[in-house]
């Protein structure tokens, strides 16, 4: 895990500096296939193994470049920190760790950006932000968002990457799944588009609410997407799952994902998508 | 006074009176409703028609059973997706007749299974959310005993929710916390002290309006108040529109949230 974390915040500089060529060339050997590359070769291939196409974990940073046109993307700045309103043992230290580790405020990015010249509402989940965990600021800022992208007639591209509703903040947390559901609604009353990318992993409350609410549901390849974890499964019904189980291509298979779509093409549907949506394009 | 943990108890206690009995000391006239229209019936919730006072009202109640052979039936009163599907269907009915929804709410939480993920678990709680939002009918939630988690929330999108004095609610059953936290699932007392998760927790956050206090030893005259709460609720909202309402639920949730702005 923490090797894993490693190689994102290095693979970061390479992606989020233009490119700096790092002195000795950092080597990267995927997990799943074991083939080893450059880093730099990774990189430039959206942090995706050129050789078995492993999707690996990537920031909330570098998926906006990896999405967005260049130089498009502009945040919405909203001001909100976080509190500790239960005063819950160790939070305060649990965020602070996780502004360290990820370089962020808060589990989620908010703003606009155009892909491929459609412009969009966007928000991205942070999985290195206390696992993109949802508590009153996540909550509160894409709610924010959405009200954002109804008042201006923007479509909305959601990456949702949580390990579910922030259990530190409670029930207060819980009530941002209402909340986000019911912003989500009142876009979709007025026409707008909301296009859902799931990402590796989204689970639990995020699973329960805005990520499973998308007019069109796309997801990473192999990303694990589910609303109970796998252990708690396993020790409820005492019984092993099969590997494939709460994998994108097994919620494809029950009819709750329209496509998995790798994220080296993504762009393109995104852009095929948000055309097809333009004000005006249908009669 | 009762710690956190000691309510949490009292909450799954076999002996408190489950939805059923709510339903049938406060509505008369009832038609029970099955199924989902799509997969199956899940008895681990219960719907119909029924009346309160003479006027039409569409019940919805999460059922733990009175006995095992009724707990085995209905899961312990923890929800399939099929559940979810069928108080969504029910409440789109009670719109679609202009009737007020009343849920009643108590479970450990949605089921946790291979089937119940198969079938669609997240999906089926979040149109529940997103739909309950815009229901253009008056929404009112009890919850009568444990409020778990999502599970607890695919019914709660209310315009007004009523915590029974014992009830809680929380976003993680506080074994599950302490599991988490301290790798140790006996610290459940612990855990539920500090997840804060009482009905005047509730109260102080603003997730509910009122704590309804219990009174079991006479339950018909704590139906018979209940009853009359929800007729004066009931009559209060029909005031408003169907949209109005659906907008006051918006605004009700909207506020739920601490932080701070900088
Ligand atoms: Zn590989």
């Amino acid at each position: 895990m923490n090797n894993i974390v490693g190689m994102f915040r290095k693979s970061r500089n390479v992606l989020e500096s233009g490119g700096i060529t790092p002195e000795v060339e950092e080597k990267i050997r995927c997990p799943i296939c074991k083939a080893i590359d450059t880093k730099r070769s990774v990189a430039k291939n959206k942090m995706v193994c050129p050789v078995c196409g492993h999707h690996y974990r990537i920031s909330a940073r570098t998926r906006i470049k990896t999405v967005c046109d260049k130089g498009s993307f502009q945040e919405i700045p909203m001001h909100l920190q976080t509190e500790n309103p239960l005063h819950f043992p160790g939070y305060a230290n649990k965020i602070e760790s996780a502004r360290l580790a990820s370089g962020q405020e808060e589990g989620v990015i908010c703003g606009t950006a155009t892909i491929r010249q459609q412009p969009c509402a966007i928000f991205v989940m942070d999985p290195q932000f206390m696992m993109g965990s949802m508590g009153s600021v996540v909550g509160e800022k894409i709610t924010r968002l959405f009200e954002y992208a109804t008042e201006h007639d923007l479509p909305v591209v959601g990456f949702t990457a949580s390990g579910g509703a922030r259990m530190q903040e409670g029930v207060l947390s819980l009530m941002q799944m209402a909340k986000t559901s019911g912003a989500v609604h009142f876009h979709s009353q007025k026409g707008g588009l909301y296009i859902t990318v799931l990402t590796d992993p989204t689970t639990g409350g995020v699973t329960a609410s805005f990520a499973m609410l998308g007019d069109i549901i796309l997801s990473e390849p192999n990303a694990l997407i589910g609303f109970a974890g796998r252990r708690v499964i396993e020790q409820t019904t005492k019984k092993k799952l099969p590997d494939d189980f709460q994998r994108a291509e097994f919620l494809q298979d029950c009819g709750f994902v329209d496509a998995i779509v790798s994220r080296t093409e993504l762009r393109a549907t995104l852009e095929r998508l948000l055309k097809q949506h333009r004000k005006g394009a249908g009669v | 006074m009762m710690t956190a943990y000691e309510k949490l108890l009292a909450a799954r206690a076999q002996d408190r009176p489950t939805a059923r009995a709510y339903i049938e000391g406060m509505f008369t006239e009832r038609t029970e409703l099955h199924g989902d229209r799509k997969y199956a019936d899940d008895a681990a919730i219960i719907g119909g028609i029924g009346e309160l006072d003479g006027k039409p009202v569409t019940f919805i109640g999460i059922e733990r059973g009175r006995d095992l052979q009724e707990r085995i039936r209905c899961n312990f009163g923890c929800p399939m997706p099929e559940g979810y599907r069928k108080a969504l269907r029910l409440m789109k009915q009670a719109e679609k007749f202009h009737r007020p929804i009343v849920c009643f709410v108590d479970t450990s939480g949605a089921y946790c299974g291979e089937e119940a993920e198969e079938r669609g678990q997240g999906q089926a709680i979040a149109d529940n959310l997103m739909q309950m939002m815009g229901m253009e009918t008056p929404i009112i939630t009890i919850v009568i005993g444990e409020g778990g988690s999502g599970g607890a929330l695919g019914l709660s999108v209310a315009n007004r929710i009523y915590m029974l004095e014992n009830a809680v609610y929380s976003v993680i059953s506080p074994e599950g916390c302490a599991s988490i936290l301290w790798e140790d699932a006996s610290k459940a007392a612990d855990a539920a002290e500090c997840l804060k998760i009482t009905a005047d927790d509730m109260k102080r956050f603003g997730v509910a309006e009122d704590v309804i206090i219990e009174n079991f030893d006479a339950f018909d005259v704590m139906c018979e108040d209940l009853k009359k709460r929800l007729l004066s609720d009931i009559q209060e909202m029909e005031r408003f529109s169907g949209k109005e309402l659906s907008e006051q639920r918006y605004a009700r949730f909207r506020k739920l949230g601490v932080y701070q702005e900088i």
